[in-house]
C-alpha cells in the first residue's frame, strides 16, 4: 500500500520521494498530479505534482517541500513507511505536441514537475530551452536530469551564488527577444514567479502555460476550493487545470485565496515542529542515559 | 407546517416517553379495535430532541428518536386505509400501513421485515428523506386534521424500526447466492451506489465498489452532518457490504485512475453501474465571489464532516474561523451548512433565501432546527455582489430584496427583484449553497455516453446508458436529488443488470 521505495533530501527542506503506486504510475501524463493523506482519520489532504513515474517498477516520484504540517510530517518517513491514502492521478495532462521552440522554466521545486513535461516536448521534437532557478545554488534541484533533456540550459540563483544571477525572467526576456522567438511558453513554481514570467511573454505574445497548485480537499471537482479565476471566467483548478493560459490567470486574486488559512497553519506547523523537537530531545535523553 | 416547538418549553425524551406511557395505559382500557374518530385524538408524537443551546455546541446527533411507547402510540394514529396513500407517496413503494401495524402490534422485528422487502437503508431515509413531501403529504390523518404537519409520523416510525433492529444486534447480512463467476463495477459508494451493490451481489456477482476518497459513503459521509446522520449508521450499511463479499477500492477515480472503458474491455468486468452522484458546486457567478471567506457547501461541508474539522484537537484539516457567516440558499444543504456554522464557533448565522419559507425545499424539521439553535432566517432577499479588503477577504455582501411573482416552470412563485432595494450585511463568511451541477470526469473521459445540457448522463427506462453493459443512477443522472430517489433508481438498474447477466 504505496510503500516509500527510496527518499533522498535534495537541500535543506526539499525531498524526493519515489512511492509504489502501479495504476498512477501507469495511467499518469505530465502535468498531472496526486493527492495524499497521512492518516486517513484526522489527516488534511494535500495536492502534489508527480514529477515522474516508473511503470515498469510501478513507482512515481514526487518532490516536495516540507514547508506545512503535512508536508512536514511526509518528510519524517523513510523508506520502508507506507502512505495511508494516495489518489491519481489528477487533473488533466499537458498538451504535447511539437511546436517548435518551447522555453520551460522552472522555480524552485517547480523544477520537478517541470521535468517530465520538458522531457515530454524534447520527444516530441521541441527545439527545448530549460531556465531553473531558486533562490541560492543548495536550492537548486535536478541539474543534470534537465542537462540531459534541455537543448539549452540556463540556470539562475537570486543571489549570484551559482549560475546567472538574477531571477529567471531575464533570460526568458531575451530569449523571447531572439529573432525565432519561442512557440510556446511552460512556467511552473511559485505563484509571484509565474506571474511575472506571463507578464515577461505578454508583450511578445508567446503562449505561455501556468501550471497552479491550489488548496483543494478532493480534486475531483466537488468541492471548489482551488476555483481560480481566468480569463474573467471561475475555473477549477482539479478538472479544468491544473495547467492555464498564463497571460489570463488572475494571479493576484490566487494568491490572496492561497493565504486563506496562513494563520492556522502557522500555528500547526509550530506545534509540527515542537513535537518533533520534544521527540528529538526525548531520544537524546534517552541515549544519554545509556 | 408543522409547528417549532418552544425553545423555552423543551420537553426532554424522558417525560414524552412518560406522556405516552400514561396514553397507552389509557388506551389498553378502550374497546379494540381503537375507532378511527379516537385514533385522530391521540396527539402526534413529538421528535425527542436534544436541548438546542447545548446542541449547537455539538455535533450529535439533534432528534434522538422514538421511544418504544411513543412509536406505538404514533402507530396507533394510523388508520390503515384500504386504499393507502401513503404508498403512492413512497418512491420504493414501502408497504406502510403494514409495517405500522406490526408496531402497533409491538412486532418491531416484523415491521422491520416489511420495510426491507423494499428499502435498503431505511436508518438513513427514516432520517433524510422529505416524508412531508412523499409518504405523509397524502396521509389521511393529516388530511382529517387539516395539517400535514399532523400526518402520521411515517419517517420517524421507520427510523425507530431501523435503530431498534441495529441496537438489538439483529441485522443480519444478506444472503448471498452461488459465485456466478460474472464481475460488475458499481462507481461511487453513495446511496445509489450501496443499493445496487447490495443489490447486484444478492445475485452471486462479484462486485467491486471504486470510491474517489478515502472514505465509502459518498454524500452520506461528506455532505451530511453528523448531528443529522450519525457516520456509524452509514458504516454499518458499508460494513454490510463488506460481509456479502464487496470488494472496495478508495482513493480510486474512474476517469482518471482508470478509465469507464477499461473497466470493460481489459479489466473484465460484465457490466459498470455510475452512480457517481451531482459533484459540481453551483456557484451565484456574482462579483466577489473568489474572495477568501466564500465557500460552496460542498467544502465547508466536507471540511467539517468528512475530514473532521470540527474536532479541532485532532484534525489537521484547517476551516476558516467565522463570526459573522451568510449561507445561500433554502436546501437541506443549506440548514445542513448554517447549523454546522453555529457548531463550528460562528456568533451570527444568516440564512439567505430569495423566495419564502413555504417554497424552501428543505425539510421542515430541518427549518425548525436551524431556527430554534438560532439561525437568523433572511427570505426574499438574495446576494448582489460579495464585498472585500485589499487582502481579499470578505467584509460583507450587497443584497437586493425580493417579492414573489407569477409561478415558474417549477410551479414555485418567481421571486422577482424591487430595483433599487440594495443593503449591505456585514459578514467575513459566505456559504454558497444553490445547488450542483453533475461532476464532468466520467463524461470527459468515456466517449459515447450520453449526457443533457446540463451533464446528466441519459438512461432508459432500465437505467441504461447510451452505451452497452452501462448503468448509471442517483444524482448524475436526477440532477440534486435525495438518497430515497437514488435508492430507487439504484433498485431498478440492478434489477436490469442482474437480467443482463442471467440472459449472458
Amino acid at each position: 500500500m504505496n510503500r516509500i521505495i527510496s527518499k533522498k533530501q535534495l537541500s535543506d527542506d526539499v525531498f524526493m520521494m519515489r512511492i509504489e503506486a502501479l495504476l498512477i504510475s501507469t495511467e499518469r501524463r505530465p502535468g498531472q498530479f496526486v493527492i495524499l493523506q497521512l492518516d486517513g482519520n484526522y489527516g488534511e489532504r494535500i495536492p502534489l505534482t508527480i514529477a515522474d513515474a516508473d511503470p515498469k517498477q510501478g513507482a512515481i516520484t514526487i518532490v516536495f517541500q516540507a514547508v506545512g504540517a503535512t508536508t512536514q510530517k511526509l518528510a519524517a518517513l523513510t523508506e520502508g513507511d507506507s502512505i495511508e491514502n494516495l489518489v491519481g492521478p489528477l487533473g488533466r495532462p499537458t498538451h504535447i505536441e511539437k511546436f517548435g521552440t518551447v522555453v520551460c522554466i522552472g522555480g524552485g521545486i517547480g523544477v520537478a514537475p517541470l521535468h517530465p513535461i520538458a522531457q515530454a516536448m524534447k520527444q516530441a521534437g521541441n527545439h527545448t530551452i530549460v531556465i531553473i532557478g531558486a533562490r541560492t545554488k543548495a536550492l537548486l534541484i535536478l541539474e543534470e536530469e534537465m542537462r540531459k533533456i534541455a537543448d539549452e540550459l540556463i540556470v539562475c540563483t537570486d543571489d549570484g551564488s551559482y549560475g546567472r544571477k538574477g531571477l529567471v525572467t531575464l533570460p526568458l526576456k531575451e530569449i523571447c527577444e531572439r529573432e525565432s522567438k519561442p512557440n510556446l511558453a511552460v512556467a511552473i513554481g511559485p505563484p509571484i514567479m509565474m506571474k511575472f514570467c506571463a507578464e515577461t511573454t505578454r508583450p511578445f505574445k508567446v503562449p505561455t502555460v501556468v501550471s497552479l497548485n491550489t488548496i483543494m480537499v478532493d480534486g475531483t471537482g466537488m468541492c471548489g476550493g482551488c476555483r481560480v479565476t481566468v480569463g474573467g471566467k471561475t475555473k477549477f483548478v482539479c478538472v479544468d487545470g491544473p495547467e492555464f493560459d498564463g497571460h489570463l490567470v488572475d494571479f493576484d486574486n490566487m494568491m490572496k485565496r492561497l493565504k486563506a488559512y496562513r494563520t492556522q497553519e502557522d500555528k500547526a506547523r509550530e506545534e509540527c515542529k515542537l513535537e518533533q523537537e520534544i521527540a528529538l530531545r526525548k531520544h537524546s535523553t534517552f541515549n544519554v542515559q545509556r | 407546517m408543522r409547528q417549532t416547538p418552544d425553545v423555552n418549553n423543551h420537553t426532554t425524551k424522558e417525560e414524552l416517553t412518560a406522556l405516552a406511557r400514561a396514553k397507552l395505559e389509557e388506551i389498553a382500557g378502550l374497546p379494540q379495535p381503537l375507532k378511527p374518530k379516537y385514533r385522530l385524538q391521540i396527539p402526534a408524537q413529538e421528535m425527542p430532541a436534544q436541548y438546542p443551546a447545548e446542541r449547537k455546541n455539538n455535533v450529535r446527533e439533534v432528534a434522538l428518536g422514538y421511544s418504544p411507547e411513543q412509536a406505538r402510540l404514533e402507530a396507533l394514529r394510523c388508520l390503515q386505509c384500504k386504499n393507502a396513500p401513503c404508498i403512492e407517496g413512497c418512491p420504493v413503494r414501502i408497504d406502510i400501513p403494514a409495517f405500522i401495524k406490526s408496531i402497533a402490534q409491538n412486532d418491531f422485528q416484523q415491521a422491520s421485515d416489511i420495510i426491507k422487502r423494499n428499502s435498503l437503508l431505511p436508518a438513513v431515509c427514516g432520517r433524510v428523506c422529505p416524508q412531508e413531501t412523499q409518504c405523509q403529504a397524502p396521509c389521511t390523518v393529516g388530511k382529517s386534521l387539516k395539517d400535514v404537519g399532523k400526518a402520521v409520523s411515517i419517517g420517524r416510525l421507520e427510523r425507530f424500526v431501523a435503530d431498534w433492529e441495529r441496537e438489538q444486534g439483529n441485522v443480519e447480512t444478506p444472503q448471498v447466492k452461488e459465485n456466478t463467476g460474472k464481475k460488475v463495477a458499481v462507481i461511487g459508494s453513495g446511496p445509489a451506489s450501496i443499493t445496487v451493490a447490495a443489490d447486484v451481489r444478492r445475485e452471486g456477482h462479484t462486485v467491486v465498489m471504486f470510491e474517489a476518497f478515502h472514505k465509502p459513503g459518498g454524500v452520506l459521509v461528506y455532505g451530511i452532518p453528523e448531528f443529522r446522520l450519525p457516520k456509524k449508521i452509514v458504516q454499518l450499511e458499508i460494513d454490510t457490504l463488506k460481509a456479502m463479499g464487496v470488494e472496495l477500492k478508495t482513493n480510486f477515480v474512474i476517469g482518471r485512475t482508470r478509465r469507464l472503458k477499461d473497466l470493460l474491455e481489459k479489466d473484465g468486468f460484465d457490466a459498470v453501474f455510475v452512480g457517481t452522484g451531482a459533484g459540481l458546486p453551483k456557484f451565484m457567478n456574482i462579483e466577489g465571489e473568489n474572495l477568501v471567506g466564500v465557500f460552496s457547501a460542498n467544502e465547508y461541508l466536507t471540511r467539517a464532516n468528512l475530514m473532521k474539522a470540527y474536532d479541532r484537537e485532532n484534525a489537521q484539516t484547517p476551516i476558516f474561523i467565522s463570526r459573522k457567516v451568510a449561507v445561500l440558499g433554502g436546501g437541506n444543504v443549506a440548514m445542513d451548512a448554517a447549523r454546522m456554522a453555529l457548531r463550528l464557533g460562528a456568533r451570527e448565522v444568516h440564512l439567505v433565501y430569495r423566495r419564502t419559507e413555504v417554497e424552501m425545499p428543505a425539510r421542515v424539521e430541518e427549518v425548525a432546527h436551524a431556527k430554534e439553535e438560532g439561525v437568523i432566517f433572511h427570505i426574499l432577499q438574495n446576494a448582489k455582489r460579495i464585498l472585500g479588503d485589499e487582502q481579499g477577504l470578505v467584509t460583507g455582501m450587497e443584497c437586493l430584496k425580493y417579492r414573489l411573482g407569477e409561478p415558474d416552470q417549477s410551479g414555485r412563485r418567481r421571486p422577482v427583484e424591487i430595483p433599487g432595494s440594495e443593503f449591505v450585511m456585514e459578514l467575513d463568511t459566505v456559504i454558497v449553497a444553490i445547488g450542483n451541477d453533475s461532476n464532468p470526469l466520467i463524461k470527459q473521459t468515456t466517449e459515447g455516453l450520453e449526457t443533457t445540457k446540463w451533464g446528466n448522463i441519459i438512461v432508459d427506462e432500465n437505467g441504461k446508458t447510451s452505451l452497452d453493459r452501462v448503468y448509471a443512477g442517483g444524482d448524475i443522472v436526477l440532477g440534486a436529488a435525495t438518497v430515497i430517489l437514488a435508492m430507487g433508481e439504484g433498485r431498478r438498474a440492478a434489477a436490469a443488470i442482474n437480467k443482463l447477466l442471467s440472459e449472458q
